[in-house]
């Protein structure tokens, strides 16, 4: 591990305990969302548009509503019409996603659901549900959306960002724009241009748990709900909308996560579990299977992405030129901001444009995926970086750390990069020993780097110190991927007490103040920080009752190991648990509450080095060696981190690699299964080597970045670099397929 | 329908439960007999995270009809453990921080189990390919595979 | 559905003469994923697992005989059988993961009649015969002649495979199966190739076969390759006479796995390679067989 801070000699934080959850999570007694059973649950079923554009002539319900078993059959005329009642057009788009109204606008868009009370019976009815439609033209890709004749999605969609706004409607639903500089100058500068054109599909989250949902309602409009979800305070916002009732007539349970990576931070089952519970009485369970989660769910965007770039012969980058345009799927809201924010956001560069576009078509609306945005931009950035290289023979490295930005570098998107550690990653990789090891035959050697934000935003935590001296710490953040043992580590160092002395809670959304979603890489750094700032109050508290026992001035205590001691020592210690056992004479319960809007993000970079071997009659690519160095700012659960960065490289090299979305001509997902969407399994893979760089983040009180994300951002253009290191063909399309590789080799050898 | 009635021993236990013929022996699992560890990924057979031992053989248990388990012998996560001390299995799962989100936790160790049963010392890509059919989305695999090798290196010192 | 365990062939032949909407099933590897995407579901499931002869596997001093149901794990934990036919011991392991492998079945995997089933090339070259049981008893087809195309069988509603016969492998010869799959497990072949030669004295190649899968509406045999290949030694001019005679005959498809172009091209790389390997493992067997 390269620590670039002098480690500050913590007791907990950085250390690799057990997890709080995991004894639970390898005895098979976790609680995931599909685990949950309740007396009289009926099973729900949800009816799905075979079609990829289509208006809904009629539904009738009549034939399942008589069903045996059946108890409730609901469409989209049993919600409000947000449309109707003027409500934000986002939150019209969440409703409209959720169940079609007039028009179905992918395939596996939901148009009705029934509730039985038994599956097989549920899943009869739905069939027995008959939708009527009036079939229309659709578009699949940004550059059928876009054309000129294309047919519209949404009749009324005027694009934005673009002054004077368009007259006419497309689907385009809005433009970004990024500039600096003289770009004509820049190239101008330039001793070499490099320019190409890239395209990648849509990839899915690919979380092993499909959603799930349970809820039971009751007569007086009150309901519960049980769900996997990376926020459920967030799911009880989006359900209240989508059913038209207040926030707080709902109560939200957050069940284990089985996986999301973005995908699971919107809704889709609960409004549809709800409404049919109110209807029959009964608790509704809804879980989709997998083909539904392919269908309707996740993905992300595919993308059509032009890059020019130019340098000099010194290696400087004078400009850059990014056209990027974004599949949002049915409805606005492609990642495309977030991409154009990334794209160069590596690198110092003086003459830049970065647009951009995000196009609605007929498939799944994206969701979140792990830095969204960021990694199509970068395969093509990094790719087109990686031939400039090679044109003015510079090492791949060497290239990156000639523009790289550093602290005071003025980011491609507005502001000045507070301390980073970009550099550091670079130097990390430089000095592994993969970086030299010999290659092999039709082995090649690839470089990659990415840039994550990382976000902040709101979070809540309560800490309880119990009468025995341990403390229970609640927050509102589902755990995903260890941030249980984060918020222990914090905390245990914090209050002095050992790790095993915590206990880490995720409450519902009556139990503890709101929190945003599990996403954006936040949850150590704002619900960390929200932890630290509670336990702060303890031990303010706790300090207090000590000088108050020892009739002492408030300064004359201090808080050390656990225990509070007289600056003096004229006075024995008084340890948490000597101060918890007397609460009731000292003030009463120990317990503080923190809510706070994050007080800075620190930016997170990971640069990648990746060695294949091509099989150049076969064109499968082997991956044989992968390192990844990533500065975690501080890793508070180094197991954790370093699971983080592996996750992300290997969902990576599945973009890279084969996943993707295929499509029929009619607009119907061809391959809605782990079969045929194929993300790696154990034996594509070799060890993914680790180099965690600590660079800490002045606005966290441990330092920490957050890790989840920037690590899925490098690998498709790692791989890709590779590829031509291995066979010299330069790979522009994703998937990077056996079949694309042997396409472009024949192409090659003519 | 008449559902069918059907014996078999689950986790050392002789168990009854009664079912429809076309039900998967996991729903079965889950939803009659209330032993929800093993999950449904796909229900397809390409994800293993519904993994059981089935006459000492893992298999996935969304592939068998449940009216297949009669007179079977069952092991499920549920009873890895022996009296509530950890199989090493999941002691190195746990230590090694093999799991993330831990959803496809009980069909690894399921699977991790089968083969150090038939194979006490495999080699890196033995274990690999072993658990080729069982899907992780979160780790990369990388600390499952150490924390089986590292299992398989404590259970032959025993 | 309801579900049924007949114990003897004769009762399985009569159940499914009686239930015009019967599926046999061995391991269900197929049929569930089938039945969960929507085909219409049988009034009547017949696990052919509970007799004896469909799940056993067994050696004289000729053949070897396969239960049809026997699960591919059986053959692949083999070490006699895996010795005697490699080729057809990996193909057969090649149908997917661990957990699969305890189910699925060379009749299950032969009557699925994909075209990309990974044992039938292996199969094939190994002149593998079926023995198919129906209401007026048994007789035997050459695995070649069972499957008809995509989904398409020549066996009768209420026939079924009881078991392979295999000879054992003649001295000095060898067998092979490979196949391209863009992942390293868990994928349906997009190429499968299996080889069988058999070499003379002088080490050239007395008798081939090639069969490849994924490549036309069943798998196919390759004469014009077989032929290239007899009476030589397998050099380089031979092996591109091999690789250009499979690329030839294939008439595959487009679709999700892979290409027309695709297919046709590795077809013949996998031809020559899966030759190879038969030839190195025959030279192994030279006389020790």
């Amino acid at each position: 591990m390269a620590v670039t801070e002098e480690n500050p000699g913590y007791k907990w934080v950085g250390t690799r305990p057990i997890r709080p959850d995991g004894l639970e999570k390898v005895t098979g007694k976790a609680r995931f969302g599909a685990d949950l059973v309740l007396p009289g649950m009926l099973y729900g079923k949800v009816v799905r548009s075979p079609h990829a554009h289509a208006r809904i002539l009629s539904i009738d319900t009549s034939a399942a509503e008589s069903m045996e078993g059946v108890k409730a059959v609901i469409t989209g005329d049993d919600f409000p019409d947000l449309a109707a009642n003027g409500a934000h057009p986002s939150d019209v788009d969440v409703a409209n996603n959720t169940i079609a109204r007039d028009k179905v606008l992918y395939e596996g868009h939901v148009v009705a659901a029934v509730a039985a009370i038994t599956r097989e019976q549920a899943e009869a009815a739905a069939k027995a549900v008959e939708v009527t439609y009036e079939v229309l033209p659709h578009v699949l890709t940004v550059d059928e959306a876009m054309a000129d004749d294309a047919p519209l999605l949404h009749e009324g969609m005027i694009t934005k960002g673009v002054d004077p706004a368009p007259e006419e409607p497309s689907n385009i639903a809005s433009k970004i724009l990024h500039e600096r500089g003289d770009l004509e100058q820049g190239f101008g500068e330039a001793d070499a241009v490099v320019e190409r054109e890239f395209t990648t599909k849509p990839v899915h989250q690919g979380y092993i748990e499909p959603h799930a949902a349970v809820a039971d309602s009751n007569s007086d409009g009150r309901a519960n709900i049980w769900c996997s979800s990376q926020g459920h305070f967030q799911m009880r916002a989006y359900t209240a909308t989508v059913l038209g009732v207040s926030p707080g007539t709902l109560k939200v349970t957050a069940a284990e996560i089985g996986g999301g990576f973005g995908g699971k931070t919107v809704i889709y089952l609960e409004p549809l579990a709800v409404r049919p519970s109110q209807r029959a009485g009964r608790p509704v369970k809804l879980v989709m299977d997998r083909d539904e989660v392919f269908r309707a769910t996740g993905p992300t965007s595919g993308t059509r992405i032009k890059v020019k770039m130019g340098v000099s012969k010194d290696g400087k980058i004078t400009a850059a030129e990014v056209w990027m345009a974004y599949e949002a799927g049915a409805f606005a809201g492609s990642p495309v901001g977030a991409a154009g924010m990334t794209a160069i956001a590596c690198y110092d560069i003086p003459n830049f444009v970065v647009e951009g576009y995000d196009v609605v078509c007929n498939k799944p609306r994206v969701a979140a995926y792990r830095a969204p945005g960021a990694p199509m931009a970068a395969f093509a950035v990094e790719s087109v970086l990686d031939e400039l290289a090679r044109n003015i023979e510079m090492y791949a490295i060497d290239i990156r750390l000639a523009n790289a930005a550093v602290e005071g570098t003025q980011a491609a998107y507005g502001p000045k990069f507070p301390r980073i550690g970009f550099v550091e990653t670079l130097e990390a990789i430089k000095d592994h020993p993969n970086y030299t090891t010999e290659l092999g035959p039709n082995q090649g050697r690839g470089v990659a780097a990415g840039f994550w934000f990382n976000a902040g935003m709101m979070s809540s935590a309560t800490v309880h110190v119990n009468e025995n001296g341990t403390a229970t710490v609640v927050t509102g953040s589902p755990d995903i991927g260890g941030s249980r043992q984060s918020m222990a580590l914090m905390a245990a160092e914090e209050l002095g007490i050992p790790y095993e002395s915590i206990k880490p809670v995720v409450a519902d959304t009556e139990t503890v103040g709101f929190n945003d979603v599990t996403g954006g890489s936040r949850v150590t750094l704002a619900t960390g920080a929200a932890v630290v700032d509670a336990c702060r109050l303890i031990v303010e508290d706790l300090r207090a009752r000590a000088a108050k026992t020892w009739d002492v001035e408030l300064d004359q205590v201090e808080w050390v190991d656990g225990q509070a001691q007289h600056v003096e020592g004229a006075q024995p210690p008084l340890s948490l648990n000597d101060l918890a056992a007397k609460s009731g004479r000292t003030g009463g319960p120990i317990s503080a509450n923190a809510s706070l809007n994050s007080r800075g993000v620190g930016a997170g970079f990971s640069t990648q080095l990746c060695d294949v071997e091509v099989d150049p009659e076969t064109g499968v690519t082997r991956i044989v060696r992968y390192l990844t160095a990533q500065d975690a700012g501080r890793a508070i659960s180094p197991d954790y981190v370093e699971g983080q960065m592996q996750g992300g490289v290997v969902q990576g090299i599945g973009w890279a690699l084969n996943e993707e979305y295929i499509h029929d001509t009619e607009g119907v997902m061809e391959n809605p299964s782990f079969l045929d969407y194929r993300m790696p399994v154990a034996s594509d893979l070799p060890m993914i080597d680790c180099s965690i760089v600590e660079v800490p983040n002045p606005a966290h009180p441990y330092g920490v970045r957050g890790v989840g994300e920037v690590g899925i951002v490098p690998p498709m253009a790692a791989v890709g670099n590779a590829i031509h290191d291995a066979v010299n063909v330069r790979m522009t399309e994703l998937p990077m397929s056996p079949v694309k590789v042997l396409e472009a080799l024949n192409a090659h050898d003519e | 329908m008449p559902r069918t009635h059907i014996t078999t021993v689950i986790n050392g236990d002789e168990t009854e439960f009664l079912t429809e013929d076309g039900t998967s022996l996991l729903n079965a699992l889950r939803d009659e007999v209330g032993l929800t560890g093993a999950k449904e990924g796909c229900g397809t057979g390409d994800c293993g995270a519904c993994s059981i031992l089935v006459d000492d053989r893992v298999t996935c248990s969304c592939l068998m009809f449940a009216p297949e388990a009669d007179g079977t012998t069952i092991l499920t996560v549920e009873g890895l453990a022996d009296s509530g001390d950890l199989h090493p299995l999941q002691q190195c799962f746990l230590e090694g921080a093999a799991l993330q989100c831990g959803i496809c936790t009980p069909g690894f160790l399921m699977a991790a189990k089968a083969l150090l049963d038939k194979n006490p010392d495999p080699t890196e890509t033995e274990i690999r390919y072993a658990l080729a059919g069982n899907l992780c989305r979160c780790t990369g695999y990388d600390k499952i595979i150490r924390a089986v090798q590292e299992a398989a290196l404590e259970m032959r010192g025993k | 559905m309801k579900y049924v365990a007949p114990s003897s062939v004769e009762e399985a032949t009569s159940l499914l003469s009686a239930s015009p909407s019967a599926q046999v099933f061995a391991g269900a590897t197929d049929v569930v994923p089938q039945l969960r995407a929507g085909r219409p579901a049988p009034e009547l499931l017949v696990d052919l697992k509970k007799i004896e002869e469909l799940v056993s596997l067994k050696s004289d001093d000729n053949k070897w005989t396969v239960g049809a149901a026997t699960p591919t794990a059986y053959l692949t934990e083999d070490e006699a059988f895996s010795h005697e036919f490699p080729g057809l011991s990996e193909a057969a392991g090649l149908i997917g993961s661990d957990q699969i492998q305890n189910r699925s079945s060379l009749g299950g995997n032969l009557c699925n009649a994909s075209p990309a089933a990974d044992s039938v090339p292996a199969m094939v070259v190994n002149g593998v015969r079926a023995v198919v049981a129906g209401p007026s008893g048994t007789r035997v087809l050459d695995v070649s002649e069972v499957v008809t195309g995509p989904g398409q069988t020549s066996l009768d509603d209420d026939e079924f495979i009881v078991e392979f016969e295999i000879d054992n492998m003649p001295a000095r010869s060898g067998d092979a199966y490979l196949r391209m799959i863009p992942r390293t497990e868990m994928d349906i072949a997009v190429v499968g190739a299996g080889a069988r030669v058999t070499l003379a004295d002088d080490g050239s190649i007395e008798q081939a076969a090639l069969a490849l899968a994924a490549v036309a509406p069943t798998v196919i045999r390759i004469p014009d390759a077989e032929d290239a290949l007899v009476g030589t030694t397998a050099d380089d001019a031979t092996l591109d006479a091999v690789a250009a005679a499979a690329s030839e005959a294939c008439d595959p498809i487009d679709d999700k796995r892979g290409t027309v172009a695709y297919r046709k091209q590795v077809a013949g790389v996998l031809a020559k390679r899966a030759v190879l390997i038969a030839i190195e493992r025959a030279e192994q067997r030279n006389g020790t067989n």
